[in-house]
């Protein structure tokens, strides 16, 4: 048998010649965005250093903002309990939202309905109304929970149905061709799901889902309420006690910053590793 | 070619409605084992639709599938699906995945072969498709025809008995149609079954045994390519062959 085909070049490799002249605006790009930050974090400083702030103080106070040191009662306090409540609510919000998200999309509709009525309800309401309800009025019907797990379930359960739409979005947007050509190939549901429809709903799911969490390490010094020592709490108690407001203040908004950085730079690399094979990936 | 071929597929009274539309009234059509069949029509006539059927992508009404035997079940399709290939008009690559991994992606789960394996049928395959050279690459760094010869070097890849081409070059730019039919003309040479829904009437003439004719979800008249280019009997094969075929120049 003989099969004959052109073997020209692909366009691949046609497009893969030096073009030097077309990519010129885009020389230097990553340098120049560096040169720029570094620019804008000296003007940040140089507010900061206007305030006359007292530094010894920070210092002073920075271990227990950091929570390199335990509260008084022996357990984790400023923002290493802030990233064990947002880390914890993180792994139960995703549970939840992944759970919710297929019910959105089931043929079941009670699957439909409890999912419908779950997300309506924990978007409809402030999240500082959700921590307080679970907290002061469940003990009410007989359910005690102590402050954490209050605020870890009102975080999750907040989140979740927010996510929740990310998610079921993520999904719906991956073209029904690719479910028909692995179904086409004999493939079993959930290898379909695995391989094919779910990673590339993550590609399309990880940038509103890395908003979510980086807004969700702020909204956890809502447990703060219940007087859990975090970071927030912690920032504020200290300013009122010494009347050093601007010191504490900036140093805790610094601290969440650097935390939201590294949340940025995980969900950079998670769409780098999940965009493999698509072209023009938003980045320079 | 042997004489007294089995009856490879049969369709039996095949209906199909979408909503109130009638997509498929009654069709009933058999392929033998080696057979290579066009099914040719105006679009909106089902062809692609009765294409569907065959591997339970759609679900029918009413009427009866059988590959090889096998009756499709209309909630079960794992088992005839696997022996089915299926190529699309969009290609339908999976773009997160290198050529290569499209390719070994149904042997390993459905077959259960040991990846170096798969990996190795795959390359022979993607040679056959004359891509050796880009199976590392993905999807987005070919061109449509290239694309859709590694759609038909991963139908391939599952050693199906039949074939089935939907529009495969409707996609295309022209000046790629070609090298994609020089692989489906090789293919049949082979002795593969095939269906192929296409509007491509010189390469339905050259490589069909049978052509099928569908207007309006039936099937209107079928028969060798001499006797439908050169002798059709229907008004509306005749119609629908003044828009589209142009007959080679004596």
């Amino acid at each position: 048998m003989a099969i004959e085909a052109p073997q020209g070049a692909s366009a691949h490799e046609l497009a893969a010649a030096p073009t030097s002249e077309r990519d010129a605006p885009r020389r230097y790009f990553r340098e120049k965005v560096w040169l720029t930050w570094a620019v804008l974090v000296v003007l940040l400083c140089g507010a900061c250093y206007e305030l006359h702030l007292d530094f010894t103080y920070v210092a002073q106070k920075l271990p227990f903002l950091l929570g390199v040191r335990l509260s008084p009662d022996g357990f984790i306090q400023g923002a290493v309990l802030t990233v064990f409540v947002t880390g914890v609510s993180m792994v139960f919000a995703l549970g939840v939202a992944l759970l919710t998200a297929l019910g959105r999309l089931s043929k079941n509709p009670l699957a439909f309905a409890v999912a419908t009525f779950y997300a309506s309800l924990f978007r409809g309401t402030p999240l500082m109304v959700q921590v307080l309800i679970i907290y002061l009025a469940l003990p009410q019907i007989g359910i005690v929970l102590g402050a954490l797990s209050s605020g870890l379930i009102a975080l999750s359960l907040n989140y979740g149905a927010y996510l929740a739409e990310t998610i079921r979005s993520g999904i719906m947007a991956v073209p029904a061709g690719q479910r028909e050509a692995a179904m086409a190939l004999g493939l079993p549901r959930w290898v379909i799901a695995w391989k094919v429809t779910g990673p590339q709903a993550l590609r399309l799911i990880i940038p509103p889902a890395g908003a979510l969490f980086v807004s969700m390490l702020k909204d956890s010094s809502l447990v703060s309420l219940m007087g859990l020592w975090e970071l927030n709490f912690l920032a504020q108690s200290y300013a009122r006690s010494t009347y050093r407001y601007m010191e504490m203040l900036i140093s805790a908004a610094l601290i969440y910053w650097l935390l939201s950085i590294v949340f940025e730079l995980i969900q950079f690399r998670l769409e780098r590793r999940f965009g493999r094979g698509v072209a023009a990936l938003g980045r320079p | 070619m042997t004489t007294a071929l089995p009856a490879f597929i049969v369709v039996e009274r095949l209906n199909k409605w979408h909503g109130a539309t009638h997509v498929l009234r009654n069709v009933s059509l058999t392929v033998n084992a080696h057979e290579r069949v066009v099914v040719c029509g105006p679009s909106g006539s089902g062809k692609s639709t009765l294409l569907r059927c065959l591997n339970g992508l759609d679900a029918m009404q009413s009427g009866r599938v059988v590959i090889d035997g096998t009756e499709l079940d209309q909630t079960v399709h794992g088992g005839a699906r696997r022996d089915v290939g299926m190529v699309f008009q969009s290609f339908n690559l999976f773009p997160h995945m290198t050529v290569l991994d499209n390719c070994t992606l149904a042997p390993i789960w459905v077959r259960k072969m040991a990846k170096p394996a798969a990996e190795a049928l795959a390359l022979t395959h993607l040679a056959r498709v004359h891509l050796s050279a880009h199976a590392r690459k993905y999807p987005s760094a070919l061109s449509g025809g290239e694309q859709q010869r590694v759609a038909i070097a991963r139908a391939l890849c599952m050693a199906p008995k039949v074939m089935l081409f939907d529009e495969p070059t409707s996609a295309l730019d022209p000046e790629m149609v070609k090298e994609v039919l020089d692989i489906i003309m090789g293919l049949a040479q082979t002795g593969m079954t095939m269906l192929c829904v296409t509007h491509e009437m010189g390469f339905a003439r050259r490589a069909a045994d049978r052509i099928v004719f569908m207007d309006r979800g039936e099937i209107v008249e079928q028969g060798t390519p001499g006797q439908m280019f050169d002798s059709p009997r229907t008004e509306r094969l005749k119609a629908f062959l003044q828009n589209v075929y142009v007959p080679p120049t004596p």
